[in-house]
């Protein structure tokens, strides 16, 4: 089995944001990058793969600054067999141009199974995955929580509002993953080791801009000053009222 | 000429609500709508989207409609999106919208404005606003593709009546063979409303101590009459007590309800990106300090045991 990862360097999830000067990114002094969550899923379905099929190969890609070369080392570090750093000191706000550079990438190669995770935890777009999977012509499924390859035939389920869709596609396949697919290894201490050695390919990429411009980048609203209603059984009439006269949601 | 192509859902041969949010997302842009949507024959609920400002409700038909066909779906959405040459193609960002938008939108050649809470049009210019990093953050952007692909976030564009005539239009279209293929929908137990969907959503924590306690957030759900869900923390999902479809937050869902009340819930920054856009929030903790109470509309300190039960009696004597 040779299988494709694209895994994304994205602020850790605890990330206090403060917005750079420019107003329209992200001032990323001080913060702690790590692997995107999703793609930590999709990692470690590619490692079960290729260890079921004891044969293969996984490769992890990164579109991302020179400092994604940790986010590959860490892939590396549980286990994946080479990395490929596409690499730009700038990600496009447009993930049609994301895609673009990823599927140009991916070409080169035939793989059985290219995996994503289901969205980047820093831009929210849901879709690189599905972009790469139609430039490249092959079947997707996208948020999937469980898989079942035989052959080259392959079972998901991912999850929809009020119940599960069992969907059936052949391989070569891009897929999406889902909380719920695997539960991640965190590296060992020798796979640590061993990604230092392991191949890394870096690959400097053009990326434009593509058609969306950012125009600023600014904290939520605050939501207006809540209250505390008051201590136990006491307050419950007097939330029910707010949430009545006030709130107007009873 | 219309501008906005607003792509509708439908299951089962039943119209999703959802719809009526994307037709009014669409009407935003201001030079009118048309909607379309797949299915395998007529569909319930898709002669009232007039009612919502749509000037033409464009069903394509075909066989392989019967149930959700990601493939055919985006062939068939995206050739009539060219043929009309529309400025906007509008999806919800339901999770089937989240599947078909990228994949409509790469036919089109263009990337997707997902998830987005905001939208405007100035001159040619749409202008959109998606909360990013967990929504700590909002980002506006200027979409210049051609045409725009949007999804629209639930819960967060309110359905508004504008009548309209409305005309329906019925089209078979050919689709190619399908690679990928939904061979069934496992439902969820009858009954029981998705927190993505709901109007109301009940959530417990660790502070819930045991899977079994959640029967008094079960008892506030069903006072409130089929409107309210019961949602979860990951903690509690993790330890197994609760299904992954529950969860809220950064690896869970996306909600944005008119009443969220988080019991035993400390308010962690991943819980809080799946429902700060929530428009009333009710926290019940028993600890003053928990961060939930700062993005808390109304908060009670004290037991959820006893101020749980006690809001549910006080629930049902409103809806008793
Ligand atoms: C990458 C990443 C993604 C994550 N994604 C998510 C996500 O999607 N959703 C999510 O929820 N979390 C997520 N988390 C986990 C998150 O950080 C927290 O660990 C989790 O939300 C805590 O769950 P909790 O509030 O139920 O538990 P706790 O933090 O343990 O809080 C329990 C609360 O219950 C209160 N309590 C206890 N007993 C009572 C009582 N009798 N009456 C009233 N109150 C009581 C306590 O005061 C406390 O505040 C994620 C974490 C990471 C690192
Ligand atoms: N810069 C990137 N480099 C590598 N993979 C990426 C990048 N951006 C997105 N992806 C992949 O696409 C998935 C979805 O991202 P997104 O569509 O941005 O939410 C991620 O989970 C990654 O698998």
């Amino acid at each position: 089995m040779k299988i494709a990862v694209c895994i994304k360097r994205v602020p850790d999830s605890e990330t206090r944001v403060k917005i750079a000067s420019d107003g329209k990114s992200l001032d990323d002094s001080g913060v702690k990058f790590v692997m995107n969550p999703y793609d930590e899923f999709a990692v470690e379905e590619a490692l079960r793969r290729k260890e079921k099929a004891s044969s293969g190969e996984v490769a992890v890609i990164c579109l991302g600054p020179a400092a994604a070369q940790e986010t590959i080392r860490t892939a590396l570090a549980m286990g994946a067999d080479r990395g490929i750093l596409l690499q730009s000191d700038r990600i496009p706000a447009d993930p049609f141009e994301v895609a673009r550079i990823i599927a140009a990438e991916l070409k080169s190669t035939s793989w059985d199974l290219l995996l994503f995770g289901r969205m980047a935890i820093d831009d929210y777009n849901h879709q690189v995955g599905a972009l790469t999977a139609e430039l490249l012509g092959l079947p997707c499924v996208t948020a999937i929580s469980h898989l079942e390859i035989e052959g080259t035939k392959g079972v998901a389920e991912r999850e929809i509002e009020g119940g599960i869709e069992v969907v059936e596609f052949p391989l070569p396949a891009v897929l999406t993953a889902d909380k719920g697919l695997n539960e991640p290894r965190y590296p060992a201490l020798k796979g640590i080791m061993a990604a230092k050695k392991k191949p890394l390919e870096v690959k400097p990429v053009q990326a434009s801009a593509g058609t969306f411009e950012v125009v600023a980048l600014s904290p939520p609203p605050d939501r207006k000053e809540g209250k505390i209603v008051g201590e136990g059984v006491g307050a419950v009439g007097e939330l029910v009222r707010l949430l009545r006269e006030e709130a107007k949601v009873l | 000429m219309t501008l906005a192509l607003a792509v509708l859902e439908q299951r089962d041969g039943v119209l999703r609500k959802i719809s009526h949010e994307v037709v009014t997302g669409s009407q935003r842009l201001g030079r009118g709508v048309d909607a379309v949507l797949c299915a395998a024959g007529p569909v319930q609920g898709a002669d009232q989207l007039g009612k919502f400002g749509a000037d033409r409700v464009i069903t394509l038909t075909n066989p392989a409609f019967a149930k959700y066909a990601p493939e055919a779906c985006a062939q068939a959405i995206a050739e009539r999106a060219k043929q009309g040459g529309y400025r906007a193609v509008l999806f919800a960002a339901s999770a089937t919208g989240k599947d078909l938008a990228p994949r409509v939108a790469a036919k089109l050649g263009v990337g997707v404005a997902a998830d987005i809470t905001d939208l405007a049009a100035l001159g040619d210019a749409i202008t959109v606003t998606r909360p990013v990093y967990a929504g700590k953050a909002l980002l506006k952007v200027k979409v210049a593709s051609q045409p725009a692909v949007l999804s629209l976030r639930p819960n967060v564009f309110t359905p508004v009546e504008r009548p309209k005539a409305g005309t329906p239009e019925t089209a078979a279209v050919t689709v190619a063979p399908c690679r990928v293929v939904v061979r069934e929908v496992k439902a969820a137990a009858a009954g029981t409303l998705d927190v993505a969907e709901a109007q109301i959503i009940i959530s417990g924590g660790r502070g819930l101590k045991e899977p079994a306690n959640f029967k008094v957030l079960e008892e506030l759900a069903q006072a409130f009459g089929g409107k309210a869900a019961v949602g979860a923390s990951r903690a509690v999902v993790d330890a197994g007590w609760r299904a992954h479809a529950d969860q809220v937050g950064q690896t869970g869902k996306t909600v944005s309800p008119s009443l969220y009340i988080a019991v035993g819930i400390s308010g962690a920054i991943q819980h809080l990106a799946g429902m700060r856009t929530s428009k009333v929030i009710v926290a019940i903790n028993k600890d003053k300090d928990a961060p939930i109470f700062k993005v808390a509309d109304y908060g009670v300190v004290g037991d959820l045991f006893e101020i749980v039960p006690r809001l549910t009696e006080e629930i049902r004597k409103l809806h008793g």
